[in-house]
């Protein structure tokens, strides 16, 4: 055992993950890659090769050369509409291949049909988030290997720098020609950007694109270029649209969350940051949606032109851009409708991969040009820490997304969250699992008001400076604390066994906390 | 300063802990309408230890009581009246009557408590055509009473009609309201706003009931204030003009002289009774801080 940055209990070996000792957590930006990145199978095509074009699954399986023990890779972006990792595992097990290692970039509930390959030894270990039935089972115990948690920006990391290898990456295509050219952005599947596949594409042993759209070659635009895919396979279908796109999601109503969102905006109005060039982060919730919508009230009444809008991009983003207040979007995740019309029509709409995105080891992610960041945890500490992974019974339950890559990249890290979620306090003396370090995030906003981590004094006095109607209402960390405990009173501790269940690493890939198996009797959802 | 009191279910715990950050003047943490009758014992100690932890921000504090013809409205007055609320919201006041009988349980309670005699204050909701009729009968009935409010379902269906999108069936009640409460100078509060998405609708009756003379109005979801004190918050315009006008009165007084002169015009008494208001108002406004 030793005691990593965050003051964190990190075993020296874990068993099915190995030592720790060199890659004990030092810092948001203590590591430095050394080295090469990792290299590839080589291949090649001849002319008149007609062998790239298959017509099941089951023969791309074949000719992919999947073995037991191997590892394949996913990406999330049909999200619950997704039927390719079921299919794909449905196909596996038939083919009697078994202990693989599934390497997705997130999985959602639709993949809960995942847990029979896991019971009958199809799967052996799971390396990406886990939620939902599948995190309940990982946290019981029920995974022999400790799944490995990855921010979006530390997995293509962990790619490029040889720590996991793909065997065979499977890529769900919305749309693909014969030649293996691969777009999200048509198709009745279609998704918009395939930024989580990118690093897949470029770093696998073997390519295999499944599209339910094939077209003659070459299709254009092109996300993936078929130099990189090794087989296009034509199924009925990649996915249910109803589960890849969500309609256009409203702003809330619910007063107490457009009033942490007024809060969070008036504390990004106050801060140096707010002025022509602007560049912000705000995904999907009900809060960060609507902190967007203050925000665009705030910045055509200070007529403040913005820069950039990152990360997932939603229609509300669209609209910033349409209206000039952002100049650009760059989209590694399109969240609905109107994100994939606006990325299939607007060259303003820029698709990013992961590693562009937000890996810390390239020569400058997307993520280092960020001001604004808009984040939600399910419990930060004294400390300024977020804990994103674990919920307050101690389930391994949620993934890390960007979380880790936008706290470490922009320049303002809000952590936007009402003090409580039912009777259960949000802030508290101690994160059950550290997934963000406080040294990357700056503010934490609730409903009582904005508490700033007093590293940035800087953005204190600019709040101390704010009057009347744009007034910051600042609370100490400690008195938030305080009052989490009197309105939730002490909670009881979680009981958890020693075993690690979940490995949690910092983008770096150094170990930032652990998550152990609990006892199905904490278990209440 | 009561622009906007919010009406707090006395059954949610969780609006009831944090109603006061919404920047309501006041606060209506309810015992009537929104408990079921099966929850008045649950959400009259719920109150009660809300009431206990004193955590309002600076606003307001009152409860509003079960009706005089229940068999819970002594129980919510002993649960609450000791923590020294502002006041107690008394539903379907008919009779000057009434009053006395709320007064008298008030009294003892605050004696029994070590409460100021005479603290809590009343808000008198008039709900029916009777009550409207004695406005003003009632607003003398105690020293206690503050404030009158006209109902709105209720007193729509006692008049024999229903609550229109013009709100025309209300429109005499609450002019008498204003001319009653300004005859024995108590507040003129006026009832809620029902439909909580109609933003355009509450700014349209809002507009008119504060030309008509109301000093606020009672709130049934926090998404309404903001609305609300941007009608009632003078402009900074009206508050420059009102500084000038008051400035000008205070050195026309110093210098003996009774008449003003502001920009050229006549300013008289109730002009700058008017300005003084709208400082008052302004003053407050910034002084909370509020949106």
């Amino acid at each position: 055992m030793a005691l990593n940055a965050v003051k964190r209990d990190i075993p020296s070996y874990i068993e099915g993950y190995g030592k720790t000792e060199e890659k004990l957590f030092a810092g948001a930006f203590a590591r430095k890659p050394e080295g090469f990145s990792a290299g590839k199978r080589l291949r090649s095509r001849t002319p008149n090769d007609s062998t790239k074009f298959l017509g099941s699954i089951k023969e791309a399986i074949a000719a992919s050369g999947i073995k037991s023990g191997m590892t394949i890779s996913f990406h999330h972006h049909l999200r619950n509409g997704d039927f390719i990792v079921n299919q794909v595992l449905d196909e596996c097990a038939r083919a009697g291949i078994r202990d693989l290692t599934i390497f997705p970039t997130a999985l959602f509930g639709v993949h809960k049909a995942v847990i029979p390959h896991i019971q009958n030894g199809v799967v052996r270990r799971i390396m990406g988030s886990v939620n939902g039935p599948i995190g309940q089972l990982v946290s019981e115990g029920g995974v022999e290997i400790p799944v490995v948690l990855r921010s979006h920006g530390g997995r293509p990391r962990a790619v490029i720098a040889g720590d996991v290898r793909i065997d065979v990456a499977f890529i769900a295509a919305p749309t693909a020609d014969i030649g293996g050219n691969i777009s999200g952005r048509a198709g009745k599947s279609a998704c918009g950007a395939l930024g989580y596949a990118f690093t897949d594409a470029e770093y696998a042993n073997c390519v295999v694109a499944l599209t339910d759209n094939l077209q003659h070659y070459p299709i254009a635009p092109i996300s993936i270029p078929g130099i990189y895919v090794d087989f296009v396979v034509q199924v009925g279908s990649i996915g249910d649209p109803s589960g890849i796109v969500s309609g256009t999601t409203r702003v809330t109503r619910d007063p107490l969350r457009l009033l942490i969102a007024r809060h969070a905006s008036k504390l990004i109005e106050a801060s140096p940051y707010f002025q022509d060039g602007l560049s912000f982060q705000t995904g999907a919730g009900g809060i960060p949606l609507a902190v967007t919508a203050f925000m665009k009230e705030a910045m055509k009444r200070r007529r403040v032109r913005g820069g950039f809008g990152l990360g997932g991009i939603t229609g509300y983003f669209v609209d910033l851009l349409k209206e000039g207040l952002l100049k650009k979007l760059m989209d590694v995740q399109s969240f609905d409708q109107e994100a994939i019309e606006s990325i299939s029509s607007d060259p303003r709409h820029i698709e990013i991969s992961a590693d562009w995105y937000a890996n810390p080891w390239n020569s400058g992610a997307a993520v280092n040009q960020l001001d604004v960041v808009i984040l939600g945890a399910t419990e930060v500490d004294m400390d300024f820490n977020a804990n994103v992974n674990t919920e307050a019974d101690g389930a391994l339950l949620h993934g890390i997304g960007g979380h880790q890559d936008t706290a470490a990249g922009a320049k303002l890290t809000i952590i936007a969250q009402p003090l409580l979620r039912g009777r259960i306090p949000c802030v508290v003396d101690r994160v059950h699992t550290v997934t963000t370090p406080g040294e990357v995030i700056d503010a934490i906003v609730t409903e009582f008001g904005v508490t700033i981590n007093p590293r940035r004094q800087n953005l204190i006095d600019a709040c101390k400076e704010t009057k009347g109607k744009d007034s910051v209402p600042l609370v100490p960390i400690d008195e938030l604390a305080m009052r989490a405990k009197r309105m939730s009173g002490l909670m009881a501790p979680i009981r958890q066994a020693d075993r690690v269940v979940g490995v949690v690493e910092w983008r770096d890939g150094t170990v930032i906390d652990v998550v152990r198996q609990i006892f199905p009797e904490n278990i209440s959802s | 300063m009561r622009r906007t009191m919010l009406y707090l279910p006395g059954n949610n715990p969780n609006m009831l802990l944090r109603g006061h950050l919404f920047g309501a003047d006041g606060l209506i943490l309810d015992l009537e309408d929104a408990v079921a009758r099966s929850e008045k014992d649950s959400a009259r100690v719920l109150v009660r230890e809300v009431l206990k932890h004193r955590e309002f921000d600076g606003c307001e504090v009152t409860v509003r009581i079960n009706g005089l013809d229940t068999e819970f409205w002594r129980d919510d007055l002993a649960a609450v009246v000791p923590y020294g609320i502002h006041g107690v919201r008394v539903p379907k006041v008919e009779t000057p009557q009434a009053l006395a009988n709320i007064d008298d349980a008030l009294s003892a309670i605050e004696s029994a408590a070590s409460v100021p005699v005479g603290a809590t204050k009343v808000f008198c909701l008039l709900e029916t055509a009777l009550g409207v009729w004695n406005a003003y009968d009632i607003a003398l009935a105690s020293p206690r009473v503050t404030a009158i409010i006209p109902g709105g379902e209720d007193l729509a269906a006692d008049l024999r009609t229903s609550r229109s999108k013009e709100g025309v069936e209300l429109e005499w009640a609450r002019r008498m309201m204003i001319v009653a409460a300004r005859a024995a100078g108590v507040d003129a509060l006026d009832t809620a706003f029902p439909r909580v998405t109609d933003e355009d609708g509450l700014r349209r009756e809002t507009e008119f009931t504060k030309q008509l003379g109301f000093d606020g109005k009672s709130v049934i979801h926090p998404n309404q204030i903001p609305i609300i004190h941007e009608i009632y918050d003078p402009t900074e315009a009206e508050i420059e003009s009102a500084k000038k006008i008051v400035a000008a009165a205070r050195d026309a007084a110093a210098r003996g002289l009774g008449a003003v002169s502001v920009d050229g015009r006549m300013v008289d008494l109730p002009v700058v009774r008017r300005a003084e208001f709208t400082l008052e108002r302004s003053g407050a406004m910034t002084e909370r801080g509020r949106a």
